[in-house]
């Protein structure tokens, strides 16, 4: 799909330029002539979305970090500090505090678009693999950050998330004292933790790279599923997709720009507006909410080590998924029992996340009049969590009847009546 | 396919109401709903229950509770209670000065307290009056003796209060005027606490500080407990977001930006794939 480039440079400067470095000729090739199928739908902005919150994050980061002081006497100051005194200071944090949680936002959308249309499946696998491999270097920047403000929540939720290395036989202790620098949460720990905070956005940028060359080679996957098969089924990325993308965009920044002016604490959570007390344990630490379904996770299991087994394992499932599904086809749109297990595990993800956020004791409403509560709740949203990944998607596709899928991208949109090849190749 | 997008948007739907049960939960009173002129898109400070409710902080809650995030000049910046307007409000046009620090009122308030500063040219500290551009003063020397004189209990710092609380300023107000409430059979309240609904725990070291006629405020208004809590959790609203009104006010011009933009990239998106069957 990314065939023979058709750049023609025009001016002597562009020739120079491409018989050297030919950089212009690259963008050219990714992001204006690039071949992309017609049928995308709205599901599929979010590629340009996410790329649009990371850098806004870089940037409010970069000036952020100018006004930050990484030391646990004065980090909860320098960041009232930013709020009150800095020019736009207020601005610049709510965009970077509420700028994370609207990125986590895209990102499960564009993970959740991935599982729906099957973008995992051969060819994409590696595309998929540096896909969870940024959402893990997500995670571990948005952890991290959360730790700056040196608010209650920082500490302890830091100390909650290094305490679950301690879970490792053997190892886990020193592996703990070598992430914190010392004996406990402390200044190491912070200095340590502002440093790679600023580190990992630059390596998500690279493994981005990465990710859109991964993207180019076989070419957008698309709601049918079916591989692109003659120019017919495609258009130029510019200006089709730059404009489709465009307005996708300017509508996310409108709910952004909702919760930066008109809500901007409301994702986050009261106590890290207490600054960080070693000797005062918050009543109930939880993480922010992009996390709170993996903390289900860990919480369903008796278990120390193996609930972090199980935590890690909800993601490190998601690297082998090209290989657990075992159905030929890509689109659940034509496959009509794997979607009702999407739906299934849409809501699974959702009701852990939920879970999360409750304590282990408390009833389930309506369902605690027959004694669920939410540790149980959990458990069995976990088990289905994994289900779907070991058990479902393997066993669906030999049990499985697909629905007839037509026979190309330009005949799904026309309703057939285009001119596509009558015996369609396998995907 | 209808089916499915409906069952989508059940699930959606009841992912909505149940993050919003789970954040509404909670254990202990919620505080009384209250209309502050601050709350919605447009928003702004009562400048006057600003300055009213510094009077409260002054007299009532400074004795023990730190700002320590603030300085003096603060108050005269742009949306806090002796900014242009307020100086208006309050008829002291006269006295007012785009730098805080020139503020007359500011330097004022700030005189009434000492601050250490040195070491001058022989090495000691001294005690000057307090200027414009001097943080508000602990009560306190260390979280010790805050603690010492306080049965074991440290008054927290207020400078973001309503934002270290569920509830905000409504949990401040309801907090100060919660002290009236039967205590439980089953609640053993020891010597120097004392019941308190809104708290969490419903247990709290901090006496009723408040009386009525407890202040004398200047513009006359009579100092009701109801009042005096209203004001000063309308000050220290303030006191955690200063600048809530440029906030709201840039909020306003980013929103119709944005919708303008959407407006024209979705005419822009119609127009440019008009002959594109997709």
């Amino acid at each position: 799909m990314s065939g023979p480039s058709t750049y023609d440079p025009k001016t002597g400067i562009e020739r120079w330029l491409d018989s050297r470095l030919p950089i212009i000729r690259l963008g050219y090739d990714s992001f204006v002539d690039f071949p992309t199928p017609k049928n995308l739908n709205y599901w599929y902005t979010f590629g340009g979305i996410l790329t649009v919150c990371l850098m806004i994050q870089i940037l409010t980061g970069i000036v952020l970090a100018m006004h930050y002081v990484p030391h646990v006497d004065y980090a909860f100051a320098s960041i009232e500090r930013i709020d009150r005194d800095v020019n736009f200071g207020w601005l610049l944090r709510n965009i970077h505090a509420v700028g994370a949680s609207m990125f986590f936002l895209a990102v499960y959308l564009h993970i959740f678009r991935g599982l729906y249309y099957g973008s995992y499946k051969a060819p994409r696998e590696v595309l998929w693999i540096l896909g969870v491999v940024i959402y893990l270097l997500m995670m571990a920047a948005a952890f991290l950050g959360y730790v700056l403000p040196w608010g209650q929540m920082s500490f302890w939720g830091a100390t909650v998330i290094t305490e679950l290395f301690g879970a490792i036989p053997l190892v886990g202790g020193p592996i703990t004292e070598w992430l914190w620098g010392g004996f406990a949460v402390g200044n190491t720990t912070l200095n340590r933790f502002f440093s790679l905070h600023y580190l990992i956005p630059f390596l998500i940028a690279g493994v981005v790279g990465l990710h859109v060359w991964a993207l180019h080679v076989p070419g957008n996957n698309n709601p049918t599923g079916i591989s692109v098969k003659t120019s017919n089924d495609t258009l130029p990325f510019h200006p089709y997709y730059t404009v489709k993308d465009g307005f996708a965009i300017a509508v996310f920044l409108v709910i952004f720009a909702a919760f930066v002016f008109y809500a901007p604490d409301v994702l986050g959570h009261a106590d890290n507006y207490i600054e960080a007390d070693p000797l005062v344990t918050p009543a109930h630490i939880v993480p922010e909410w992009y996390l709170l379904p993996f903390y289900a996770i860990l919480r369903a299991v008796p278990d120390k080590l193996g609930g972090v087994i199980l935590m890690f394992g909800a993601i490190g499932v998601l690297f082998i998924l090209p290989w657990l599904d075992t159905s030929k086809v890509r689109s659940m749109r034509y496959r009509p029992m794997a979607k009702w297990f999407f739906v299934g595990f849409l809501i699974a993800c959702l009701g852990l996340g939920w879970a999360g956020a409750e304590l282990p004791d408390n009833p389930v409403p309506i369902l605690g009049a027959v004694g669920i509560d939410f540790l149980f709740f959990g458990r069995v949203l976990t088990l289905y969590y994994f289900a779907y990944f070991l058990v479902i998607l393997p066993v669906l596709g030999f049990v499985e009847k697909p629905k007839e899928r037509p026979a190309s991208i330009d005949a799904a949109v026309t309703g057939g009546k285009s001119a596509a090849p009558a015996a369609a190749p396998a995907e | 396919m209808k089916t499915f997008h409906r069952v989508l948007i059940a699930a959606a739907g009841a992912a909505v109401i149940g993050s919003v049960a789970a954040w509404a939960a909670g254990e202990y009173k919620k505080p009384a709903e209250y209309d502050f002129s601050f709350e919605g898109p447009f928003g702004t400070f009562d400048r006057a229950q600003l300055q009213r409710g510094f009077t409260v902080y002054e007299n009532v809650c400074a004795a023990c509770h730190s700002l320590e995030h603030l300085d003096f000049r603060h108050l005269g910046m742009d949306g806090g209670p002796f900014d242009e307007q307020g100086m208006a409000v309050a008829g002291m046009e006269e006295l007012y000065s785009p730098d805080p620090n020139q503020n007359e009122v500011i330097r004022q308030i700030a005189s009434r307290t000492m601050v250490e500063d040195g070491p001058d040219e022989y090495g000691d500290m001294f005690m000057r009056e307090g200027r414009p551009a001097d943080d508000f003063p602990s009560p306190w020397e260390n979280e010790a003796q805050g603690r010492a004189a306080n049965g074991g209990a440290y008054p927290p710092d207020l400078s973001v209060i309503t934002k270290a609380r569920y509830g905000g300023p409504e949990y401040i107000r309801s907090l100060l005027m919660g002290y009236d409430y039967e205590v439980p059979e089953d609640l053993d309240i020891r010597p120097g606490n004392y019941y308190n609904p809104y708290m969490s725990g419903e247990v709290i070291a901090m006496p009723p500080v408040l009386y009525p006629d407890g202040v004398v405020y200047e513009d006359g208004t009579e100092a009701t407990v109801d009042q005096m809590a209203t004001d000063v959790a309308a000050f220290l609203h303030w006191a955690s977001e200063p600048h809530l009104e440029a906030r709201k006010r840039m909020g306003v011009a980013v929103m119709l930006y944005l919708l303008l933009l959407c407006g024209l990239l979705y005419a822009a998106y119609r127009t440019l794939w008009r002959n594109v069957k997709h």
